[in-house]
């Protein structure tokens, strides 16, 4: 799955990233996500639109929904 | 001892900026978003060895590719490359303690660069605080260059780092430099994570207050009230908190007047005195609380780390227009004034974007029209109460909106047509909620203050005077018209009678261009000069008894457009590095400007006002 499909609060481990767009895959490294690290959606933006605030370790970032699609993610064992 | 070069390099808002002010005593502006600093900025100081340290200060960058303007900047100087620079002999690299994790791979990218270079674990108070526990000694010996832990604002929080610096320049020199081949990002982050699986010893979730603070900042519905309803505060409060002050300054500045009016004998210099000098600056000092409180929330909201959830919440909203959330910083940073808006473009990444934000950035209402408003809003429209509200600070909060609605639009339009170009991504790091700093709070509302009391004793001291001789003179004159000024602005008024504006604002409108309050000042003078000598009453009075009502209406319209003063204009030069559109700024301001001011003039004669 990919980190847009992500519920609010439910945590994931970023397996790697969609093909395709070098360019912005090397943007999200940049800023932190590698794979193993672990993600979790908390804020959605205003009436449920993008875009949308995830925590990464222990780190904010807000994506839109096109850049959160390029990020795959599994979602862990263990919920909070 | 020779001196040398040191650059601050980092991600953006791992405090850099908050460094070099501290181990300079410069006067960088800080503050809690990524993307504050977007040019570097040089200052020195001395080792406690006595070696003079030449250190830039540089945009925050997450790694070696860059992709917008601050980036780049940050980089070509850390290579040496910018002419008439020389490269830094060293490094200090900053990574925010907390987010360590997340960050470390820039440091190893830097490392890669094979330049000198020392580690500083920048904020590790607030990270100890949330209880983060790194093995300092561990990363350092890992990662084979110094790690000093720091707390940028406080001097002791300092000490660490210049204890050592001596010591790690001296085994500088001998060093062979010899950046490694091009980097793969994958396998330098996975290098990162396995370094900070070793040395982070404890890990806690989140920073609890931001968790908490933001589950209601960022609440998908609550959120974008809670925006309006600090906006609309902020208005309120600019509105009437300062006005007890003002009555002051008012009153304080009219008795000077008329003590000098009667101490000083008949002739010139009292003119000059009472009706160009004090008239003309004292009309805009009047507005000094007004820009003291607008600043104390403009910088609160800086420095807190709203800013950067204002900007995600405003995403959906751009995403339409066709521009990035990372405009909304730029644009919120013009209602204090346009040109730093303006500069923080820098840090949108899409050329296109960047541009169209530079070209919409002077539609946010700066901080020198707060004065040309409240001067017309006290004298026409009554404060009466509308509900909870105040009609006076509904029609000032009303000018504001109209200029954040005529720049989207104008936005959307650019877009559409002459600056198309596809929509770029939105990839924004949110910062943890600080307090803010008082030390830094201070001085940045000081240099505010300042920037505004310079410009009351320079330009509007000058055009007051220029003025002053333009209305008074030829003494023979018998009215404005026939004075120098008159004739001057006649040929002006021509083109702006058909949107109801009379010779003293046609007057009041060229220097206006220097600085929008300095008409203002202007208007002050003009009528002061007319009035003579039993001309005791404020400039409000003075305008409520020469204007009719339409007119300030459309005086009020045509601010909200007007054409940028020079220095914007000269700003918008140098970013867009366009004479093209630099005019096509001013010219599409200038027409809007005039249609504005066009229709509310007739618009409202027609609606019998």
């Amino acid at each position: 799955m990919t980190l847009d499909q992500l519920g609010q609060h439910e945590i994931a481990q970023v397996l790697g990233f969609a093909p395709g767009n070098e360019v912005l895959v090397a943007q999200l490294r940049e800023i932190g996500f590698a794979e193993t690290d672990e993600v979790e959606l908390m804020h959605t933006g205003p009436f449920g639109a993008g875009p949308f605030c995830y925590r990464l370790n222990r780190t904010l970032i807000a994506l839109r929904q096109a850049e959160a699609a390029h990020i795959l993610v599994e979602r862990s064992e263990a919920q909070k | 001892m020779t001196g040398l070069r040191l650059a601050l390099v980092g991600a953006p808002n791992s405090g850099k900026s908050t460094l070099f002010n501290g181990l300079t005593g410069g006067r960088a502006k800080v503050a809690n978003f990524p993307g504050v600093t977007v040019e570097t900025r040089a200052g020195r100081f001395q080792t406690p060895e006595g070696r003079d340290v030449d250190l830039v200060d540089l945009p925050g960058i997450y790694g070696l590719n860059a992709r917008s303007m601050d980036e780049r900047v940050a980089l070509s100087m850390m290579r040496g490359e910018v002419e008439g620079e020389a490269a830094p002999d060293g490094l200090i690299v900053l990574i925010d303690a907390a987010n360590l994790r997340t960050h470390l791979h820039t440091v190893l990218q830097m490392r890669s660069l094979n330049v000198p270079m020392i580690v500083a674990l920048n904020m590790i108070d607030l990270a100890e605080r949330d209880g983060l526990k790194i093995d300092i000694a561990g990363l350092e010996q890992k990662l084979g260059v110094p790690v000093i832990p720091t707390c940028a604002p406080r001097k002791a929080g300092r000490e660490g780092l210049l204890d050592r610096l001596d010591g790690e320049i001296r085994n500088w020199a001998d060093r062979p430099r010899n950046p490694s081949d091009d980097l793969n990002l994958q396998t330098v982050q996975r290098d990162a994570r396995k370094l900070a699986a070793d040395v982070i010893l404890e890990e806690p979730v989140m920073n609890r207050a931001t968790r908490a603070i933001d589950g209601v900042v960022l609440h998908p519905v609550a959120g974008p009230f809670i925006l309006a309803a600090i906006l609309f505060f902020i208005f309120q409060a600019v509105f009437t908190w300062a006005t007890p002050f003002m009555d002051l300054i008012e009153g304080g500045i009219g008795l000077l007047g008329v003590t000098l009016g009667t101490v000083l004998p008949e002739g010139w210099v009292h003119d000059l005195l009472v009706d160009g000098i004090i008239a003309g600056v004292g009309s805009v000092m009047v507005f000094l609380p007004q820009i003291v409180f607008l600043f104390i929330f403009i910088l609160l909201l800086e420095a807190s780390g709203y800013m950067a959830r204002a900007a995600v919440m405003m995403d959906e909203l751009m995403l339409r227009v066709g521009l990035n959330g990372r405009a909304f910083i730029p644009l919120l940073s013009s209602f204090a004034c346009a040109i730093p808006g303006i500069m923080s473009a820098r840090t949108i990444a899409n050329e296109r974007d960047r541009l169209t934000t530079i070209l919409v950035a002077p539609l946010m209402t700066c901080s020198a029209r707060l004065p040309v408003y409240t001067l017309i809003i006290a004298a026409f429209i009554p404060p009466t109460r509308v509900g909870f509200f105040n009609l006076q600070g509904l029609v000032m909060f009303g000018l504001y909106i109209i200029g954040v609605i005529s720049a989207v639009v104008i936005a959307f339009v650019l877009k559409q047509t002459i600056v198309k170009g596809q929509t770029q991504s939105l990839i924004l790091e949110l910062p943890s909620y600080k307090l803010p700093n008082p030390q830094d709070f201070l001085l940045g509302l000081w240099m505010r203050v300042a920037a505004f009391l310079k410009r009351a004793g320079t330009i509007i001291l000058g055009t007051s005077i220029v003025l002053w001789f333009l209305t008074s003179y030829p003494s023979s004159a018998g009215t404005l018209r026939e004075s120098f000024a008159g004739q001057i602005g006649w040929v002006l008024q021509k083109f702006l009678a058909p949107i109801g504006f009379n010779l003293e604002i046609a007057i009041a409108l060229v220097p206006g261009l220097a600085a929008r309050e300095v008409a203002i000042g202007a208007l002050g003078t003009v009528y002061a000069v007319q009035g003579g000598e039993e001309n005791v009453m404020g400039l409000a009075e003075t305008l409520q008894s020469a204007w009719s009502l339409p007119t300030a209406l459309a005086f009020l319209a045509w601010y909200i457009f007007a054409p940028q003063c020079l220095a914007t204009l000269a700003t918008a030069r140098r970013e867009t590095n366009s004479w093209g559109w630099t005019a096509f700024m001013f010219g599409y301001l200038f027409a809007l400007a005039y249609v504005a001011a066009g229709l509310t003039y007739h618009g409202t004669r027609l609606m019998g006002l």
